[in-house]
């Protein structure tokens, strides 16, 4: 099953929901949709359920047209972020409803519903408790109800709203590596929207990054991680230092360094800004010519990784970097060491000079040259 | 801790502010309602179980009991729909003029039952509005059932509506959609999902909406012209016969009515004592 989204416009009076969204699903994929609360992602996701219809635009199933097809006729699964299952109903009646209001020509019989709900029930490890009300579950066991509910119907487009949001972090981690295997036995194709970045980049084979309505990136996990498009990616997810720079000449020049690499083409004399994430910020307690000379503030040993602040008077900032615990114990760091900070790559977005906005269009990545007395070869 | 065990612990100046405040409340309820209450039976049974029986054999005290019934059992189904609608236009689509509509279900809460009446003298009386055009096609509104129907309807409207309306915003309409996404038609999801979720709040509108529905006096009186054996429901007749000094023909027709209210309180007490979370439209909300 493919899914073609083309051009998608919502509003809601004031507030654009989706603006100009389009995004093609391979059958089988599991996409995650990931963003901030507001950047429109659960209003696609209630737009491929038939819950919510686009102002403009077009979403066509396998070459049909989808927006056509009712909520009822969609045979789409959707999972609530809050559930939603039926609290007058047990999990049982829970899970057959989607059987039972099917019309007299297609519903299964009353044998066949049974058979078939005791087998999602096992499928969902939730055996034996068919008798029970949503009210007497664990949050993780509703969770699953609302997921083998969504089943029952089998459907071929499996909608996820926030599914882990209300759950609590351990059985959380269990429940997504759970639903990825599900995912794949099933073969389902999969939507699934939310805000947490580790989710996104854990479970999904894309993620699609959402922002003010509009799709910032789409990418693996790996692209959006390491390659950040804009700059509200880089800001989004994962850690990042933010550094003003300025460019002259095809040079990148922060602080007192003009790094020496190939020159940009393209990007123009100005001001921008360099991203660089913390574990690519190289440094060493030998003074070097080449690199910012900065002091160590504190260091945080967080088990397997270490967080240490550097202050670099010439940029006047904190930066934070990153590296393997083992090592920053090996290497004795501790607050007040002066060292030497060379980035190992820095990605830098140029200014519109007419919005003073970051311009994605102006993103060049920089791999300096150190010369001689490169980190990199230390390490 | 120990301080607050301490004023925890009733001092005789408290024990006996409690039992002044509590004989205060039983005194009064005593007084303006078991009294009345009693007394109603009391003067109905002041001639003995026959004359009682008798009273309310007697054709017109029957015809008011019927009228009064069948007033009710048009009146009420009619609101139960409309309190069903309004909740659900209230409750699940955004519109123009939505504040309105609340306000406008409210009205007869705010409205003197006499006025309600009166409006509707005005426009279907044989002077009113419409009295010409519903003269010559023979129609005949006011001071016959249909008109107090019409008042009774008006008078009891915001019942029903304004029980489910809290309860259904609370609940949200996300398991309406999950039915939806799971394939039920429109009227699947409202028999197997809206209406079982709101069955409790729903019969105690209803419940509210009849007591009124019978007891009603004010709106009713003025639309209907007081025929006897025809128009009179069982307060206007309580009314009629206590003017003519027929006490026991009175306080027997209003012990049906006190009956009437009883069986609504004690089904009421239940409704809120096993269904009170969900009547305070208290209801876990997705859990």
């Amino acid at each position: 099953m493919t899914l073609e989204l083309s051009h998608l416009h919502r509003r809601f009076a004031d507030f654009r929901a989706l603006d100009d969204v389009s995004l093609s699903i391979a059958p089988g994929e599991f996409v995650a949709l990931l963003g901030p609360s507001g950047s429109g992602k659960t209003t696609l996701l209630r737009i491929l359920a038939g819950l919510d219809f686009p102002d403009a635009g077009d979403v066509r199933r396998d070459g049909r047209d989808l927006l056509s097809v009712s909520a009822r006729e969609r045979g789409v699964g959707l999972v609530f972020q809050h559930y939603a299952l039926f609290r007058h109903m047990t999990v049982f009646e829970n899970i057959a409803f989607g059987l039972r209001v099917r019309p007299r020509a297609k519903r299964p019989s009353r044998a066949e519903i049974a058979e078939r709900v005791e087998k999602l029930l096992k499928r969902v490890q939730l055996d034996g408790l068919g008798n029970r009300y949503p009210a007497q579950l664990s949050g993780g066991q509703r969770q699953r109800v609302a997921l083998a509910r969504a089943l029952a119907i089998e459907p071929d487009l499996l909608l996820l709203d926030e599914p882990f949001g209300a759950l609590d972090a351990q059985v959380r981690v269990t429940l997504r590596r759970w639903l990825r295997h599900l995912h794949e036995e099933l073969g389902l194709t999969t939507v699934f929207v939310t805000h947490d970045q580790e989710e996104a980049l854990e479970l999904a084979d894309r993620v699609v990054v959402m922002n003010q309505g509009r799709i910032e990136q789409v990418g693996t996990p790996d692209e959006v991680y390491q390659q950040p498009g804009t700059p509200f990616v880089f800001e989004f997810i994962g850690r990042v230092n933010k550094i003003p720079v300025k460019f002259a000449g095809g040079r990148v020049q922060a602080g007192d360094q003009r790094f020496d690499a190939d020159p940009l083409d393209g990007i123009g004399d100005g001001s921008g800004v360099a991203y660089v994430r913390p574990e690519h910020l190289a440094f060493t307690t030998t003074s070097l010519d080449s690199g910012w000379k900065a002091t160590l503030g504190h260091v945080f040993f967080a088990g397997s990784v270490a967080h240490v602040e550097i202050e670099v008077p010439a940029l006047g900032l904190t930066l934070d970097a990153e590296l393997g615990g083992d090592e920053a114990q090996r290497r004795g760091l501790a607050a007040g060491m002066s060292v030497t900070v060379q980035p190992r790559h820095l990605t830098v977005f140029a200014h519109d000079p007419k919005t003073g906005q970051l311009d994605p269009s102006r993103r060049r990545v920089v791999h300096p040259r150190y010369g001689q007395a490169a980190l990199a070869r230390m390490r | 801790m120990n301080e607050i065990v301490l004023s925890r612990r009733p001092s005789k100046a408290r024990v006996s502010w409690h039992a002044v405040l509590i004989a205060f409340a039983v005194t009064f309820l005593v007084l303006f309602l078991v009294l009345p209450l009693a007394a109603v039976f009391v003067e109905a049974l002041r001639k003995g179980v026959g004359a009682y029986t008798a009273a309310l054999a007697h054709s017109e005290a029957l015809a008011s009991i019927r009228l009064t019934l069948l007033v009710a059992a048009i009146s009420v189904p009619l609101n139960t729909v409309f309190g069903l609608a309004a909740a659900w236009a209230m409750t699940r689509f955004d519109f123009r003029g939505k504040a309105w509509l609340g306000a406008f279900i409210d009205l007869p809460f705010s409205v003197s039952p006499v006025v309600s009446g009166l409006i509707y003298v005005l426009l279907f009386g044989a002077q009113g509005w419409f009295g010409p055009w519903l003269a010559e096609h023979d129609i005949k509104l006011i001071f016959a059932v249909p008109g107090l129907v019409l008042a009774t309807v008006f008078v009891t409207l915001p019942f029903v509506a304004r029980e489910l309306i809290p309860l259904m915003q609370a609940q949200g309409s996300e398991e309406e959609e999950a039915a939806r996404t799971l394939g039920a038609t429109g009227w699947q999801m409202f028999f197997r999902v809206t209406l079982p979720n709101v069955k409790w709040a729903l019969l105690y509108g209803v419940l509210l909406c009849n007591a009124r529905a019978m007891g009603e006096f004010g709106a009713v009186s003025v639309v209907s012209g007081h025929i006897r054996g025809l128009t009179n429901t069982m307060p206007l007749h309580v009314e009629i016969l206590y003017n003519e000094y027929d006490y026991v023909g009175a306080f027997a027709v209003a012990s049906i009515l006190a009956l009437l209210a009883l069986v609504t309180l004690a089904v009421k007490t239940f409704l809120e004592w096993r269904y009170g979370a969900e009547l305070a439209a208290r209801a876990p909300r997705g859990h």
